[in-house]
């Protein structure tokens, strides 16, 4: 009876939560004659057209670039800059350290929807309106805090006896840091890095108000789906989950750690 | 640890800096513009406030948010309690459960439009099952009752996990001993839930609900593409300001009032971590 129980809500929450990731690719993949049938459910064949239609002539492909590299300009400077602070937070005492970690936590809390307009305004003067290497700049800003927080946490799962080990061989301390932390800390790192992409990659708000031509896949979508027939937002859909799904389940061992550290 | 000077603050500079330059020096900007205005240094706000598309938008904001958000944290306890039994395949599910956090508002609105669009699945279930005989039509200005029911959905089905991972991460971390204990003087399962799980579980629950709350007004994307402005909220009226009418002074003023619900609910919830912080110096 009990079992019988646990076996019925398994099936009705991984319906609840996988159902609907289902129809949006069978819809995707549906051609538009069987879509408009109503009493088709599930299509005659199955068509890439409307995947490829919107990559192709909708702008789709380029706006995925963009969305790539903005990950990787905001994913780049927000680990360069995000590193040192999270190592030096989980290894040195000094004053102002709560203090500090304080303002990564409030710094996390504050969405772009209160910064972007204003920044504009920056990137009027600095010439970086309209340029991925500005949404890309404002992403860099989002992720950073939790770059610095949830790095800080991994090596402090590394322990400091090693690098001290190192050290006692003759490395420097940053040669210490460079051969024995970094390589046992890369697991997580990659894990957080994989985080940040799709942290970038869902971003929709500064991604459409800092750029106009050279917008992000979401943004893109965004501002062209409330005009384009339906086929267009079902492929659109599915583009957008894809790679975000395959990328969560890659991390999927470090998911609730770094959800707890995103979110705690 | 070590104990230096000037290295540490070296490290940290950097990313200290990038704070301040991409998202301090920005937030001032957000209050010159607000205040920035032909009609004195109020204008903005006394246009905004006194318009109704501002009074809709935060009606609706507020609504949303308290309709959304105890619906997801009663789901969310229930789920996790239920992943936190660790029978067999508790994993897989968790795993199942955790999917919709991989993806944006964005597309959460999309999935749900292929749902519940005229010829969506939902319409081709019901017709198929002979159960309706015209399709029912959940979007347009007509049906904003209909707009905000599946705006409701789509938050629940996107964003409980976000709840559901916090909580479970508070109940994994409730001493087992204490349970065992409750068994020992026999409290019944209601009696363990109510005097022992949910007392100790109330640190992340406090904590979930801020973050839920700082995301409630935030709410844009899924709005946006469901029902445009036949639902106005206050993201998207942002939004619409300023890619739409270019006005970036009441852009600001609406991003104002978002920014100051930030600092808020924001000051509570590191309130709460820091308290949470002493205990554990304490336990130490």
């Amino acid at each position: 009876m009990k079992n019988f129980f646990y076996v019925l809500a398994f099936v009705a929450i991984s319906l609840w939560f996988l159902g609907p990731l289902f129809f949006i690719f069978l819809a995707s993949l549906t051609p538009s004659s069987d879509f408009y049938q109503w009493d088709r459910i599930f299509p005659t064949r199955l068509t890439f057209d409307h995947i490829y239609k919107l990559l192709v002539n909708l702008g789709g492909w380029r706006a995925m670039l963009s969305s790539i590299q903005v990950a990787g300009i905001a994913i780049g400077i927000s680990f360069a800059l995000g590193i040192p602070a999270g190592y030096a937070i989980t290894r040195y005492r000094f004053r102002g350290k709560d203090f500090i970690k304080l303002v990564m936590l409030f710094t996390r809390s504050i969405p772009l929807v209160v910064i972007a307009v204003s920044l504009v305004t920056l990137y009027l003067r600095l010439n970086l309106a309209d340029t991925v290497l500005g949404v890309g700049l404002a992403h860099a800003a989002m992720v950073l805090p939790f770059v610095v927080l949830i790095t800080s946490s991994i090596f402090s799962g590394v322990f400091v006896e090693y690098e001290e080990a190192g050290m006692v061989f003759g490395l420097s301390r940053f040669g210490a840091f460079l051969r024995i932390t970094m390589p046992l800390a890369l697991p997580g790192l990659a894990a957080s890095a994989i985080f940040a992409f799709i942290m970038s990659w869902n971003e929709v708000f500064a991604a459409s108000v800092l750029a106009i031509t050279n917008r992000t896949l979401p943004a893109h979508i965004l501002n062209t789906a409330m005009a384009s027939p339906d086929y267009f937002k079902f492929a659109a859909g599915t583009i957008m989950a894809v790679p975000a799904l395959v990328f969560i389940f890659i991390i999927r061992k470090y998911l609730i750690s770094m959800w707890g550290i995103s979110l705690k | 640890m070590r104990r230096e000077s000037l290295t540490p603050f070296l490290l940290i500079l950097p990313a200290l800096v990038y704070l301040v330059v991409f998202i301090g020096y920005p937030i001032v900007g957000t209050f010159q513009l607000s205040f920035t205005s032909d009609e004195g240094w109020l204008g903005n706000f006394k246009y905004v406030f006194s318009s109704k598309d501002f009074q809709n938008a935060l009606l609706n904001t507020l609504i949303l948010g308290a309709v959304i958000i105890p619906i997801q944290f009663a789901l969310a306890i229930l789920l996790a309690l239920l992943v936190n039994k660790k029978w067999s395949g508790y994993r897989t599910l968790l795993y199942i459960i955790a999917t919709p956090l991989a993806l944006s508002d964005v597309t959460a609105a999309l999935i749900s439009y292929s749902i519940f669009a005229p010829n969506g699945y939902l319409n081709k279930i019901l017709l198929s099952l002979n159960w309706i005989e015209r399709p029912l039509y959940f979007f347009g200005y007509m049906f904003k009752s209909r707009e905000f029911l599946v705006i409701v959905l789509t938050e629940v089905w996107r964003a409980t996990p976000l709840v559901f991972v916090i909580l479970l991460a508070g109940l994994q971390s409730i001493n087992a001993e204490y349970l065992e204990a409750a068994d020992v003087f026999g409290f019944s399962s209601w009696k363990k839930f109510f005097k022992i799980t949910l007392p100790l579980l109330k640190p992340s629950i406090v904590s979930a609900l801020l973050i839920r709350t700082l995301f409630a007004f935030q709410i844009f994307g899924v709005v946006w593409l469901l029902a445009g402005r036949d639902i106005p909220v206050l993201a998207g009226e942002t939004y619409y300001w300023y890619v739409l009418r270019n006005n970036r002074q009441v852009a600001s003023t609406y991003a104002l009032v978002i920014a100051v619900v930030t600092f808020i609910v924001g000051w509570f919830y590191i309130g709460t971590i820091r308290s949470r912080h002493l205990e554990e110096g304490v336990r130490q």
